[in-house]
């Protein structure tokens, strides 16, 4: 069973649409603690603001239990940035699972905030990236980012380099969608199901 | 770096996808969602799926064909057409759809962006303009160029920035249909002008001018319809020239 945590933050459909194209047929969407600890699998998503997202989490009494899932944890976009110590957004303390803080791309010349679009990711590391090549392309909507370090598997340049996405032990965050990657995002979604 | 975007634009019409198509491979060429997934495959970046439907139940159609192409298509999409209420605008993000456009709603009711912006993210909206050119300066139309407008371009655009606003696409209606080129130094004042990505559109006749636009024009993405549609360019040839110019592309 894939369990999807819906915690009232952001467009879940798309994620639904992904598993289904990837062949799950019925994702479980929940905010239940029991059920979450049950699911083979379980996708973290989100959007919006970083601070908002962590109250919602809190409301539900998750921000204390995902830490302790055991089984493979997907964050994406905001879903990862929960999964850090901090963000620079609202200026909220995460859950702390990532080794790692989220800050705002600063404006320079040139550089469009929010990133938005297509971007290489490249160093790409654990099964998560599995049949991928180096600057595979992925897509990006954000204006927060998780900043580099042990944990970063992947790695973008948007002025800065930044984690593209992040594992430590059974967790997993990806900064860019997936579900909206094309080939490349489907592959990470296969990827993901098969750790 | 971020690859600068091609992105096809579908009409539709009580659901069909309308104008001259010339995909001999496609079982049927009204069939928005294999369309859509045809030029996916192809390595289109986004598609915009714009509604011409002038009834009621043409757009509760089109609405029901935003949750086809959602579950079927896994690159972002923006739909566009009569949107203008953040009511519209909540049942196609519920339908599915990444991003909404909005054009001549939005200069009768510039605080739509403001509203559907706070509701749902810059990301979710796309401000649509269609200018021209009367004595010097860029006025903005409605109703595909129909209408004129007090607006001028640049300080509607900056509006619509600062109203949350999260792109813009800036068709010229001198330029559109010609495919004698964009207006370049337009859009290169709008990128230097504003922080938010630009999307050009209409004019583009060959590879070549859109190239330029991309390049010499510091556009984000460049959007078409009847070039991709009839054959004339095709995508994957399109980005293979691109990157020879030393343009950052998807392949």
């Amino acid at each position: 069973m894939i369990a999807i945590v819906n915690y009232g933050v952001g467009n879940i459909r798309s994620v639904v649409n992904a598993l289904n194209r990837a062949g799950v047929t019925e994702p479980v969407l929940t905010a239940e603690p029991e059920l979450l600890a049950k699911a083979d699998k379980v996708v973290l998503p989100g959007v919006g603001d970083a601070s908002c997202a962590m109250a919602a989490l809190r409301d539900c009494g998750l921000a204390e239990f995902i830490p302790t899932l055991t089984q493979p944890v997907l964050g994406i976009c905001v879903g990862l940035q929960l999964m850090c110590r901090r963000s620079e957004e609202g200026d909220v303390k995460c859950m702390g699972i990532f080794d790692t803080d989220v800050v705002r791309f600063q404006p320079a010349e040139g550089l469009k905030i929010p990133h938005m679009g297509w971007n290489s990711i490249s160093d790409l590391k654990t099964g998560l990236f599995k049949g991928l090549k180096e600057g595979s392309y992925v897509y990006y909507v954000h204006s927060y980012y998780p900043q580099l370090c042990g944990d970063t598997i992947a790695a973008t340049r948007h002025g800065v380099a930044f984690s593209g996405a992040l594992a430590r032990g059974n967790f997993y965050g990806t900064q860019f969608h997936p579900e909206k990657s094309g080939e490349v995002g489907t592959l990470i979604i296969k990827n993901f199901l098969e750790l | 770096m971020v690859a600068k975007r091609i992105i096809p634009c579908l009409d539709v019409k009580d659901g069909r996808t309308v104008k001259g198509i010339n995909f001999v491979s496609l079982r049927d060429v009204g069939d928005a969602v294999e369309l859509g997934r045809r030029y996916s495959d192809e390595g289109a970046d986004e598609l915009v799926y714009l509604d011409i439907s002038a009834t009621f139940e043409g757009r509760r159609t089109f609405c029901s064909l935003v949750e086809k192409i959602a579950l079927a298509i896994n690159i972002p999409f923006t739909v566009g057409g009569g949107i203008s209420s953040v009511d519209d605008a909540a049942r196609l993000l519920d339908a599915g759809a990444d991003k909404i456009s909005v054009n001549t709603a939005a200069i009768k009711n510039p605080q739509l962006i403001s509203d559907i912006a706070s509701k749902y993210g810059s990301q979710f909206v796309v401000i649509a303009i269609d200018a021209r050119q009367v004595d010097g300066r860029w006025m903005a139309t409605t109703h595909g160029g129909k209408f004129p407008t007090d607006k001028e371009l640049f300080s509607w655009a900056h509006e619509a920035q600062e109203r949350g606003a999260g792109e813009l696409l800036f068709t010229s209606m001198d330029h559109d249909g010609t495919k004698a080129g964009y207006p370049l130094a337009t859009y290169r004042e709008l990128n230097r002008l504003l922080s938010i990505p630009v999307i050009a559109s209409g004019g583009a006749g060959s590879i070549q001018d859109i190239a330029d636009v991309l390049g010499e024009g510091c556009a984000d993405a460049a959007l078409a319809a009847s070039i991709f549609h009839l054959g004339e360019i095709r995508i994957p040839d399109l980005k293979r020239e691109l990157k020879k110019l030393n343009i950052p592309v998807r392949i």
